[in-house]
């Protein structure tokens, strides 16, 4: 009946395209992080088209599907000439995508931060960026860093959509698995054990450190709105 | 090469993208419907349980909320005929998305329900009221209420989730749009296009639920 069976080789062809998802992953996370701060900062500035700008960025990276946000990015390219490639493409969508949640994120602690403390560094003569980035941020990774692990899972459970561009990742070379062997109990059930692997720990990371740093701290971030998971 | 965007091409099948949205509408509010039932029983047996239930509940809800639903999506439509359970796409989809579901909305209620103040389940033992009634207007009510905002953002998420049904060819929204583009080349406007209807029936179902929100939860505690 079919091609092949489920073996090591199969398993091991999985276990390397994990790399790809891993890979993704960590850029969604390096550029949503970086682009997220900007957003974050943008959100609080002091200019209101500023904060306007940045909040319709963020409505319209949550209000969509991150699907069709791909799909604009991949065939955006051909429309402006460029050569469609689903890495570029997926590269983008997940940096431009994970920075709208990161950057609510950040929004959510660099808020719980009193007020006080903007005055005191209004007081002593720092300016805007000056403030935020001495004062205001370092006294707020704390309360950041529980939902960002925790938006870690979403990402790289997120990933697997990128498989629909044509990249192979995981959840592309389980597909193409199935397709031969058609054990799909056991290719499927494997994919989500790796899955699993890669997520579980962040997710008790994330929860680890909601418990730890909450304790001597009334503050805690609220979690933004659509990352309500 | 193009320069000009053109959705001309595109609107002459507006009746099928009204189609494809009202089979967007119709995965959303089942899935919606029996994931909620689903997180329902889920979070009762999740907090007042035997030991047992109270752990598989656990594991479900773990196991789903640290994989893809795309992986989800696949095990469903393609595992069930396995166990002779023929489902069509969209009925897979259904299922799949419901059980997916399910986990957060566990998940959540289990939070509600544990941040209901002791206190308050002390006082209505103290005022007689049965095991039952405790735990339905004591306990489970204000749990709702208190989760409701995270539980519509998760219905959302819920909506926006099924535009990747298409990928076991389920018939949606997305799916027509991938039809379209085959149809027409527009590409760029054709997701240009979708995105301002999935964004147009996001903004409308967040209003919805909010107002929904105020309707049941309109008295003062």
């Amino acid at each position: 009946m079919s091609l092949r069976d489920f073996g090591p080789n199969e398993l091991v062809y999985l276990l390397l395209a994990a790399r790809w998802t891993i890979l993704l992953a960590l850029i969604a996370f390096a550029g949503g992080g970086v682009i997220g701060l900007v957003i974050a900062g943008l959100r609080v500035a002091p200019i209101r088209i500023l904060r306007w700008l940045a909040g319709g960025y963020i409505q319209f990276f949550m209000g969509t599907p991150i699907l069709i946000q791909l799909f604009m990015a991949y065939y955006g390219a051909s429309f402006l000439g460029f050569r469609p490639d689903p890495w570029v493409a997926a590269a983008l969508t997940f940096s431009l995508n994970g920075a709208a949640f990161f950057g609510e994120i950040f929004r959510g602690a660099i808020q719980s931060i009193s007020r006080g403390q903007w005055e005191a560094s209004t007081a002593l003569g720092f300016r805007f960026v000056s403030t935020l980035r001495l004062v205001i941020i370092p006294q707020a990774v704390r309360l950041m860093l529980p939902p960002t692990v925790g938006f870690m899972v979403q990402v790289v459970k997120t990933t697997s959509v990128a498989s629909l561009i044509g990249l192979t990742e995981l959840a592309r070379a389980a597909t193409q698995i199935n397709t031969v062997t058609f054990q799909p109990v056991l290719v499927f059930g494997t994919v989500s054990l790796i899955y699993f692997a890669l997520c579980w720990p962040l997710s008790l990371l994330s929860q680890h450190l909601e418990r730890r740093l909450a304790t001597g701290s009334a503050l805690k971030v609220p979690k933004p709105l659509m990352l309500a998971a | 090469m193009q320069t000009a965007l053109q959705f001309g091409p595109i609107f002459i099948h507006f009746d099928r993208l009204l189609l494809g949205l009202w089979q967007t509408l119709q995965l959303s509010v089942l899935s919606i419907v029996f994931g909620t039932l689903i997180g329902g029983l889920g979070a009762v047996g999740r907090s007042f349980g035997p030991r047992w239930v109270s752990w598989s509940v656990a594991a479900y809800v773990e196991l789903i909320r640290n994989t893809p639903l795309l992986i989800q999506l696949y095990f469903v439509f393609f595992s069930l005929p396995l166990f002779g359970l023929k489902l069509s796409s969209n009925v897979a989809a259904i299922v799949a998305l419901s059980i997916h579901l399910g986990a957060y909305v566990t998940e959540i209620l289990r939070a509600g329900i544990e941040a209901v103040p002791k206190g308050q389940i002390e006082a209505a033992k103290a005022l007689g009221l049965s095991r039952y009634r405790i735990i339905r207007h004591v306990v489970i009510v204000p749990a709702v209420r208190a989760v409701y905002p995270s539980l519509s953002a998760q219905f959302i998420l819920q909506l926006m989730g099924t535009s990747i049904v298409g990928a076991i060819a389920a018939e949606e929204l997305t799916a027509i749009a991938n039809n379209l583009v085959m149809q027409t080349f527009r590409s760029f406007e054709v997701y240009i296009l979708i995105a301002a209807i999935y964004f147009v029936v996001v903004q409308t179902a967040s209003l919805v639920l909010a107002a929904l929100g105020r309707l049941l939860f309109r008295w003062k505690v």
